[in-house]
């Protein structure tokens, strides 16, 4: 198998370059990373993240023959060809396929992205009907490996000011919780020029989303909670 | 002057709102000329002139010209947020936009209802 790896190492090369590696398969290997742990036993200077390699942690994002995606479940029998990889667009580069992911986290947090209620907490939990638990489907399985983010233009030319679909997906995950009180203040918070109103729909997050999740669709839920309130 | 990331500036729904609503005249407009084009077929100033007689489509026509121009000002804000830079450079050119925009909104009244 043939795989050309974008390679970048900012203290030792000028510039980012190319290196191809003839990757000899096993039986046993099934998914992209398999082969990129075959690529890291052959040459030890590349450098990757993984943790999970089952397709939860999000560690090993990468841009896959152009398209972001997660190596650990992207099934080698659908890559023909050569394949190449690059690290995930947008995001300055640390090392190889590694990005700093200051920027993207900066913005996730910029949402609050955790539970606000200032009621006594009760004995046990704060109960949910199950159709105000539904609504969290869709929302909640997000697993922050920024493919979302770093395949919107709106989030390279403004990666400061715009939130980016990931943050957009929870920050509504939590407009969309019933034991949430803090609505007004959140909807406050996205009502600006660029936090949300940077996306112009065109769907690439939806496109990229490893967990096949619609931060579009979120989107445009948050836009019309803020026009509910505003007529 | 410590250099911050201003954001929340309270007109985005606005802003975008306006946006949809005036495609949404746009359409309609657009819809509604087409069929009064097929129906009159104008063939001359004379009946180019007669096409637009009517005090419904000279309203009709306004409100098409008005959405134009706020669309145009919504979208042209975003372009110059995206590409220029410096506060004052980008101030001066919306209200560049704005003017060019106001004065071909004036245009487009005299126009439609010159005799």
């Amino acid at each position: 198998m043939h795989i050309r790896i974008l390679r970048y190492d900012p203290d030792r090369d000028a510039k980012p370059y190319w290196k191809d590696y003839e990757v000899a398969l096993e039986p046993s290997d099934r998914m992209l990373l398999d082969a990129l742990v075959r690529v890291k036993a052959m040459d030890d200077s590349f450098a990757f993240r993984r943790s999970c390699r089952e397709g939860v942690c999000g560690s090993d994002a990468m841009n896959i023959n152009g398209r972001n995606g997660l190596a650990c479940i992207t099934r080698l029998a659908d890559l023909k060809g050569t394949v190449e990889l690059r690290p995930l667009p947008g995001l300055p580069v640390i090392r190889d396929l590694i990005v700093d992911m200051t920027q993207f986290f900066h913005q996730y947090h910029s949402v609050r992205p955790y539970l606000i209620n200032d009621d006594p907490p009760p004995e046990r939990e704060r109960l949910q009907a199950p159709a105000e638990r539904e609504a969290l489907d869709g929302l909640y399985e997000c697993i922050l490996c920024a493919c979302c983010s770093t395949s919107c233009p709106s989030f390279w030319w403004n990666p400061d000011k715009f939130v980016g679909p990931a943050g957009l997906l929870q920050a509504y995950r939590f407009l969309a919780d019933s034991r949430d009180q803090a609505t007004g203040e959140r909807l406050d918070d996205l009502e600006d020029p660029y936090r949300l109103f940077r996306c112009h729909s065109i769907m690439n997050c939806v496109d990229a989303c490893p967990k096949g999740l619609n931060p579009t669709r979120a989107i445009g839920k948050i836009k019309e909670l803020m026009v509910k309130r505003s007529v | 002057m410590v250099n911050r990331v201003v954001v929340g500036a309270h007109y985005g729904l606005r802003g975008w709102l306006v946006q949809r609503m005036s495609a949404v005249v746009m359409t309609v407009y657009a819809l509604v000329f087409a069929a009064a084009f097929a129906a009159a077929r104008p063939a001359d100033h004379a009946a180019w002139k007669a096409l637009f007689a009517p005090g419904w489509m000279r309203f009709a026509t306004l409100l098409f010209f008005a959405s134009l121009f706020l669309h145009a000002w919504v979208g042209m804000r975003d372009i110059l947020m995206d590409y220029v830079k410096p506060a004052g450079l980008r101030l001066a050119l919306e209200v560049l936009v704005i003017l060019a925009l106001v004065g071909c909104a004036g245009w487009a009244v005299q126009i439609l209802w010159r005799t």
